[in-house]
């Protein structure tokens, strides 16, 4: 087991270095430089000279990528100049934001994908099964941005039962409670999509468990239905199940961007879009090959996860 | 092989409990009660999270908001007007040839960290903005400097007294000394905390810095010891919130007590009881560049012509909601001494525009029409941009839009649009009439000269009126030079002027006292939050 996480995370270090050129080049090749992003109006051949100059963005390339590949295997990701201060603080504290908003998603879709799945499957066109495919084509077919929309409109502007935006209350929150009465809608809005997909997914691989041989011994030799679906026939579903999850989980991580303009969340996609915005090099550089650090190491685990539940892949 | 059960057994495990505790939590949460915004506490639902709160260091009207109140500059705008008052100077001299501007500092002032403010401290900030070899240069860059490159030299002449030597006169040196890049900070802080200082700010205003969680809010609090009145407020948080319709759902559900920026077509939904629209014009310019060195707009008769064809009444009323004047020359209605009152905008006159463009021999022509995806004082770009393309079909124009995002369009435009365009948006927010015109209209001012003259415009005369006004430092005398310079400019129409901008802000029953200011700073030193 060892030795194949070992070869995993060899095999995923060009990886992680061609996406430090790829986003290098991609941020040096798009149109506009930070100095006129900051300049705006102001922004006239001479200042923009300068504040390059400043911002030491006069270089040649491969110098800059160099300085900027060593300082980073050295934990130095350099200092965001739209927010003036270190990159990685602001990652770091970004990125536990979005771990605990697409962490919750994930959870939730996780469950209630399988277990929406598996009634599904356990009641084949049946009344449950109809409605819960017909709930799950409206999951999969509304934009979680708009849904997000409609859910601030009604449970914070009409009903105002939650607040609208943000992580924490301004004033007199911080704790718990106020953390999850900020996640509930976000996270419910970030998963829907994502239930729907990994409930049709579930639904089939159930479905296809219950036709084998095993599942017609098991019910012969007397266990209950709900034994041989939970603990027969969706064990072994998992094993499809599995790698789908990890597929949804970089949907969500993904989806989240949206989420987090939408309900202010002050994660990591919110952070990436705004800085793309306004040229922060640095920052954009930074955050992308954070994300892409942690998407590597997440199928890393998906993969560990599923060679868990079956010793016929780990080869 | 019993390993490997035992570990697929937990994962399941692991994996239920976890599931079903969040699920728990969830239902849990819901039912907690929502807190209304404390008493005395003014929130504030600002558009992005401040760069950085160092005033020489920042550029955005967003970061400035916050920054007036906390610091204060030797003058500033006079309340509802863009006219200097003082602030921490109390009195100054301008000497005969205006190259020396001699300030008198108000007595018994203190930053909030304690120490005095005196000209030493006005010197430390300027030579810090302005002198590469200063030991606090590098706590910069500072891109609005330039505001302040006449100067030469920052000369204390006694404790309550400063000097500025500028290399040749300048008059808008004091409307940007008023400007927020002018506002004045405290050395011990600076050299406390160098490059962090922007996190850590100190100033001398009502309100003194309390803290900033990143991404949340910055809270200010009451200075206790303000040498002036009191604030009316015991803290303002300013929260980012860069939706703009998560903007609108915050200030509807409570979560904020003022929110700026409202997008026009949200306005009405705070028409009722329980809110307060507040609106003022700024010195904003809504203008297109024409290109008038090249293609049909070279000729007068053309760029005429589109002044009368564009229908800006329904612009300012239809897309943007009456939340924009129309506009009739390159100066803003705001400043108001400079102004002038004669003239009138160009007419919706599609008839007019027609004939003349038969007499240029241009109807039918093809025109290629630059739009931005939107951008600082921008407005509603491609909207408006389809709504000038429609107008100038309607007199046969055949008109090209080519849409670029913010950045990149800046980046086509300001190096001028010859062999790229007939015209293209734009929009200014200045703090003196000088600014506009002297950066974007004089023959001098061309992109290859460093300026941002993009459509090459050129009269010896406008160039005569333009140096003189910024070398009078009689202020009578410059506003004549200005309103002479808008009748010929109105007249040879190297822009098409379409709005003037006005900013708007909600604010809840709750709050008193508050006005906009033309200037788009938001003082709130003696705002009541109930």
């Amino acid at each position: 087991m060892a030795n194949y996480i070992l070869k995993r995370l060899v095999y995923a270090v060009p990886v992680l270095l061609g996406i430090t050129i790829i986003v290098f080049l991609i941020m040096a090749a798009i149109p506009g430089d930070p100095a006129t992003a900051i300049l705006g109006s102001y922004a006239t051949p001479e200042n923009v000279e300068k504040l390059n100059r400043d911002l030491g963005l006069d270089k040649p390339l491969v110098q800059r990528y160099l300085i900027w590949l060593v300082n980073m295997l050295g934990g130095d990701f350099g200092r965001s100049f739209s927010l003036n201060r270190p990159v990685l603080d602001e990652i770091l504290e970004r990125f536990a934001a979005t771990l605990v908003l697409a962490g919750t998603s994930f959870v939730l879709c996780s469950l209630a994908g399988i277990l929406a799945g598996t009634v599904s499957a356990a009641r084949q066109y049946g009344a449950a099964d109809r409605l819960i495919t017909f709930t799950v084509l409206i999951g999969i077919s509304v934009p979680s941005f708009f849904l997000g929309m409609m859910m601030i409109l009604l449970f914070a502007v009409k009903l105002r039962w939650l607040p609208v935006s943000g992580m924490y209350a301004i004033y007199g929150g911080g704790d718990l409670p106020d953390l999850l009465a900020h996640l509930v809608m976000p996270a419910l809005a970030l998963s829907a999509v994502a239930t729907g997909v990994i409930a049709r997914l579930a639904r089939s691989a159930v479905l296809e468990v219950l036709r084998q041989d095993y599942i017609r011994t098991a019910r012969a030799k007397g266990l209950g239905e709900t034994r041989v679906i939970a603990g027969h026939a969706l064990r072994a579903a998992m094993v499809s199940i599995i790698p789908v999850l990890g597929i949804q989980a970089g949907f969500v991580l993904s989806g989240a961007v949206y989420i987090e303009m939408v309900f202010q969340w002050p994660g990591v996609g919110r952070m990436l879009v705004e800085a793309i915005l306004k040229r922060d090099i640095l920052l954009v550089q930074g955050g992308v090959v954070f994300v892409a650090g942690c998407y590597v190491l997440f199928n890393i685990a998906v993969d560990v996860a599923q060679s868990l539940l079956d010793p016929r892949i780990r080869t | 092989m019993s390993i490997a059960s035992w570990t697929r057994r937990s994962l399941f495990a692991a994996t239920a409990m976890t599931m079903a505790t969040a699920g728990g939590v969830m239902v849990a949460a819901v039912p907690s009660a929502l807190a209304q915004t404390p008493e005395g506490v003014l929130i504030v639902g600002q558009i992005a999270e401040p760069k950085s709160l160092d005033p020489a260091a920042v550029t955005a009207v967003n970061d400035f908001r916050i920054l007036v109140n906390v610091y204060e500059g030797l003058v500033r705008y006079r309340s509802g007007t863009l006219e200097v008052e003082p602030q921490l100077a109390t009195d100054w001299t301008i000497s005969e040839d205006g190259t020396e501007y001699t300030f008198t500092l108000r007595e018994g002032v203190t930053f909030h960290d304690g120490t005095p403010f005196d000209a030493e401290a006005v010197k430390f900030n300027f030579d810090r903005m302005l002198d590469e070899n200063h030991p606090f240069h590098d706590t910069g860059p500072f891109p609005l400097a330039f505001f302040f490159s006449a100067v030469q030299e920052t000369v204390v002449v006694d404790p309550m007294t400063v000097r500025f030597r500028l290399d040749s006169p300048y008059a808008p040196f004091l409307s940007n000394l008023a400007y927020p890049t002018g506002l004045i900070v405290s050395p011990a802080a600076v050299e406390a905390n160098g490059a962090d200082f922007g996190r850590n700010p100190v100033g001398t205003g009502p309100f003194r810095f309390a803290e900033w969680r990143a991404n949340e809010a910055v809270v200010v609090e009451r200075n206790g010891d303000y040498w002036g009145e009191a604030a009316g407020s015991e803290a303002v948080v300013f929260r980012p919130i860069t939706d703009a319709n998560t903007r609108v759902a915050e200030m509807l559900a409570g979560g904020i007590d003022m929110m700026v920026e409202v997008p026009p077509t949200s306005l009405s939904q705070f028409g009722g009881d329980g809110f307060e629209i507040a609106e003022q014009a700024g010195p904003h310019l809504w203008f297109l560049i024409l290109n008038t060195k090249e293609g049909p707009a070279s000729d007068v008769r053309v760029r005429q012509a589109l002044n009368y064809a564009i229908d800006k009444e329904a612009i300012v009323n239809d897309v943007l909601e009456g939340t924009a004047d129309v506009a009739a020359g390159p100066t803003p209605p705001a400043f108001a001494w400079a102004y002038n009152e004669a003239l009138q905008p160009y007419p919706h006159d599609p008839e007019k525009a027609k004939a003349l463009l038969a007499e240029a021999g241009a109807d039918g022509a093809e025109l290629t029409f630059f739009v931005t995806e939107g951008g600082s004082g921008m407005l509603d770009p491609v909207a408006m941009g389809t709504a000038i393309q429609a107008d100038l079909a309607e007199v046969g124009l055949d008109v090209k839009i080519e849409t670029y995002e913010w950045n990149t369009f800046l980046g086509e435009v300001n190096p001028g649009l010859e062999g790229k365009a007939d015209m293209a948006e734009m929009a200014w927010m200045t703090n003196d009439p000088d600014t506009l015109p002297y950066l974007a209209l004089r023959t001098d001012a061309s992109p290859d000269k460093g300026g941002f003259n993009s459509g090459y415009y050129s009269n010896e005369t406008v160039d005569e009126l333009l140096e003189a006004a910024r070398g009078a430092t009689d202020q009578d005398e410059r506003a004549r030079l200005y309103r002479e310079m808008q009748t010929i400019v109105q007249e040879d129409a190297p822009w098409v002027f379409v709005a003037n901008w006005k900013q708007n802000a909600v604010t809840s029953d709750r709050v008193e006292n508050f006005r906009l200011e033309p200037s788009f700073l938001l003082q709130l030193q003696s705002v009541v939050k109930n």
